[in-house]
């Protein structure tokens, strides 16, 4: 199957670079993406780095590139005297003036000591600019007052001015004569000009330049952010006695080594050094990261099982099986025809126009999560529309798509059911042990005469509960024999016999079973035997006491020893997994101490820690499987931890395979709260708007319906369908993985120029 | 109306399609690099699908109890099911 099965091969690599032409290598492999680079230099910190500064350069370019337009210097330019004070009531005295700019805040504080000093003697006039300037010496921009005072006596003059002092006012100085103040205005309106004529040319300069920067800056954008990810890989890499040559250490998939080599090589050309820059693969004891390549459909079931636990280097993935039994699962829980034909159209939807940018770049996070999901989304809808045709339901009314196989007619004439006796009976049973009632099973899904019965629940929850504990133990065993592969994968043969087996016998014997049992009452009890039927609880229940139970007859002549077989048998596995592993280890172990040449299983590689050979690619030991991490010191095996590991392992499978099969139990229980909530639905929302045949009646099935629609799309298929998901996504986290999944490992992390970034 | 439903029929049916797309159709899935994968959805689709529906139908094969309706259903039922 290749990459979705288990992770790719991946080796540990040297690079060697030319000091010259390191930077034009390290820009290749980022376009294309291949190897993730490792911290050579872990204990420097970042500023004392070789290349901090080259760092720190873009880092100041790309502030530059954040920042918005840049602050227009404003002119200064001149107040305009509003005021022509022409009359003055003394006109024996020479009026004189002082015109000048206050700060709004000082203005009554201004005034008042004005008025408190030279009372009488003086005519203050306060008028607020038109527009704002900017004040020269903090750079606010203020709402500046205009002042002009006029005043008669020279002591009162300079009373005011050293007033005007205090309160920092710019004084200007105000011209006597009418004519000269005239000339002033005049002078003054023509620098104005000039200065707004020169200040637009500027603008419009600088507005040229801003714009022609803008094409380019997107460009410029890239280019500074690919250069500061170079600089801060060549950070990562450390430079060899001879102060030539950069040595990287990378984590590289196999398969692209060649493609490595060939970017080292272009790398090489194009900065014209006439040494080429190699890759060479070293030996390593250290568990790679993962990488499993996926494509835009498988991409969805790999990210929910990476939720849990990126899977451990070259361990099985659950990822394949996913893509369908996730959507299966989910549609258990979730079964309406209905209800699955319009998620199924949604994600249709999504699907057909996945390339439009306006889906593709919303800034929404929760579309954004639908729209990640949409592959999900549609096996969910189309698995929801099949399990909707087996349980036969349509927005909760079932579909007669074949005849019934209950025959009322049989029974009516049967029990002799006239009009009368119906009147005051309100409810009759069938009785399939009447010859004619019942006529062979409906041959695909659940009879629709169950949709009309008052006691349908009696019969859909048996039916519901044993299909999740069937569906459960298949699930589960799935599981635990997808654990094969990795045994096989990572040459521990001796777990075949020693986990698997017991694994296998104790969920078999007890939990398959169980399952023949469910299926062999189905098959051989019919309506003949009702009353006697066995309760197949009990049995199992009786089956782990070793008692009996009279009134419960068997279900088959010799069931007594059989289970007590099984249930031996099972028991007996018990210690076969707690204590196999560990002691096969132990003697495997002593056996070459002692000196003893004892063939080790033929045909039986292990790579144990003594035969790690220098040189191979990277290889798992046990330990690393089990612990599921980097294994530091791979001479020294604790004993202790093997046993209390396998302790742990025995006890959470035995333990497991009980609860977790209870735990599929939950399939059962939401579907119930499905259909419940779909019926509650169409009985107290839906049916009202039929009641009255007229066009009245018509009026009011359309509010009716509105009310029907948007509870079925915020209850049953938000919020049912949120709820199916999660429970669907625990049962195969938590039940299923547990049977064979570490989920130890880290992402395979390239150092890419990641297209979607430049977007 | 009521009309015997054979057992055998839907069986055969049923299991000869499944059978089809779970152990047939995986050999002429063409080759690529996505064979893998599709082999193994048609073969857990396959088993899925058949096993649900083989647990309904079987369910239903030898009912111990008869389904228990309202005087009104059975009014109607009898006279226009059949």
């Amino acid at each position: 199957m290749g990459s979705l099965f288990r992770s790719e091969e991946i080796c540990l690599a040297q690079l060697f670079l030319q000091s010259a032409s390191a930077y034009s290598c390290v820009s290749e492999l980022g376009e294309r993406g291949l190897l993730e680079f490792r911290d050579l230099n872990p204990h420097v910190s970042p500023f004392q780095r070789r290349f901090v500064g080259e760092v720190r350069r873009c880092e100041e370019m790309e502030k530059t590139f954040t920042l918005g337009s840049p602050a227009r210097p404003r002119a200064l330019s001149e107040h305009e005297p509003i005021l022509d004070p022409s009359v003055h009531q003394h006109l024996e005295r020479k009026i004189n003036f002082v015109a000048g700019v206050i700060h709004p805040w000082r203005v009554s504080a201004f005034e008042r000591l004005l008025w408190r000093a030279c009372r009488g003697y003086l005519v203050a006039t306060f008028v607020e600019m038109p527009e704002p300037m900017e004040d020269p010496a903090t750079g606010e921009s203020i709402t500046w007052v205009i002042f002009l005072i006029s005043y008669w006596g020279e002591q009162i003059g300079q009373k005011i001015r050293k007033i005007s002092d205090c309160f920092h006012c710019h004084v200007y100085p105000y011209p006597e004569s009418e004519a000269s103040r005239a000339d002033t205005m005049s002078g003054l309106q023509s620098q104005i000009q000039d200065l707004s004529v020169v200040l637009e040319e500027t603008e419009q300069y600088l507005a040229q330049v801003l714009d022609k920067v803008v094409l380019a800056l997107p460009t410029w954008w890239v280019q500074v952010q690919k250069m500061k990810a170079i600089y801060l890989v060549l950070n990562q890499c450390s430079f060899d006695v001879t102060e030539k040559c950069l040595i990287a250490e990378v984590w590289c998939p196999v398969r692209d080594l060649t493609q490595v080599q060939d970017a080292l090589r272009q790398g090489s050309y194009k900065s014209g050094s006439s040494v080429e820059c190699f890759v060479q693969r070293i030996p390593t004891t250290e568990s790679p990261p993962t990488l499993i390549r996926t494509n835009k459909f498988t991409a969805g079931f790999q990210s929910i099982v990476d939720a849990y636990g990126v899977a451990s280097y070259q361990e099985v993935n659950p990822a394949p099986y996913a893509i369908i039994t996730f959507p299966f699962i989910f549609a258990i829980m979730f079964g309406d025809v209905g209800h699955g034909l319009i998620m199924f159209l949604f994600a249709l939807w999504m699907v057909l126009y996945e390339n439009s940018p306006s889906l593709r770049q919303a800034s929404n996070e929760i579309w954004l999560t639908f729209f990640e999901g949409r592959y999900l989304i549609l096996l969910m809808g189309a698995f929801s529309i099949y399990t909707g045709f087996i349980y036969n339901e349509c927005f909760s009314k079932a579909t007669v798509i074949f005849p019934s196989a209950w025959s009322v007619a049989t029974m009516a004439n049967h029990s002799s059911w006239s009009s009368a006796y119906l009147a005051t009976h309100p409810l009759l049973t069938l009785d399939p042990n009447v010859t004619g009632v019942f006529q062979g099973p409906y041959p695909f899904g659940i009879d629709p005469i169950w949709s009309l019965a008052t006691n349908h629940l009696n019969f859909l929850n048996s039916f519901k509960m044993k299909m999740s504990v069937v569906l459960g133990i298949v699930h589960m065993g799935f599981g635990v024999l997808l654990g094969v592969f990795n045994h096989l994968h990572f040459k521990q043969r001796h777990r075949l016999v020693l986990e698997l087996l017991p694994e296998m016998i104790f969920l078999l014997a007890l939990f398959g079973y169980l399952v023949f049992l469910i299926f062999y009452k189905w098959i051989k009890f019919s309506a003949a035997d009702s009353l006697v039927a066995p309760s197949i609880l009990i049995h199992f229940i009786d089956m782990f006491l070793f008692t009996s139970n009279a009134e419960n007859l068997p279900l088959y002549p010799g069931q007594v020893p059989v289970q007590t077989v099984l249930v031996v048998l099972a028991l007996a596995s018990v210690p076969v997994l707690l204590l196999g592993t560990p002691l096969y280890l132990w003697c495997r172990r002593r056996a070459p101490r002692m000196g003893h040449p004892t063939a080790v299983g033929t045909g039986e590689q292990e790579p144990l820690l003594e035969g790690q050979e220098a040189g191979n690619s990277v290889n798992v030991t046990k330990e690393d499987v089990e612990s599921g991490g980097h294994s530091p010191d791979a001479e020294h095996l604790d004993f202790t931890e093997i046993f209390m590991h396998q302790a742990i392992h025995t006890i959470e499978y035995c333990l497991g395979c009980v609860s977790n099969t209870a735990s599929y139990l939950r399939l059962w229980a939401l579907s119930l709260a499905h259909a419940q909530l779909s019926e509650v639905l169409w009985t107290m929302v839906m049916r009202n708007g039929f009641v009255r045949l007229s066009y009245a009646g018509g009026a009011v099935l359309v509010p009716v319906f509105a009310a029907f629609a948007v509870l079925t799309m915020a209850i049953l298929l938000v919020m049912e369908g949120l709820s199916a998901f999660l429970h669907a996504l625990r049962l195969h986290w938590v039940e299923f993985q547990n049977k064979f999944y570490v989920g130890a490992g880290y992402k395979l992390c390239p150092f890419a120029f990641a297209p979607d970034t430049w977007e | 109306a009521m009309t015997a439903h054979s057992f055998a029929l839907p069986i055969v049916l049923f299991s000869a399609f499944w059978g089809l797309v779970g152990i047939a159709a995986p050999w002429f899935v063409p080759k690529g690099p996505n064979r893998g994968v599709i082999i193994t959805m048609l073969i857990t689709t396959a088993v899925c699908c058949y096993l649900f529906w083989l647990i309904a139908i079987l369910a239903q094969a030898n009912p111990l109890f008869g389904p228990q309706l309202k005087n009104e259903t059975i009014w109607y039922v009898r006279f226009l099911w059949e």
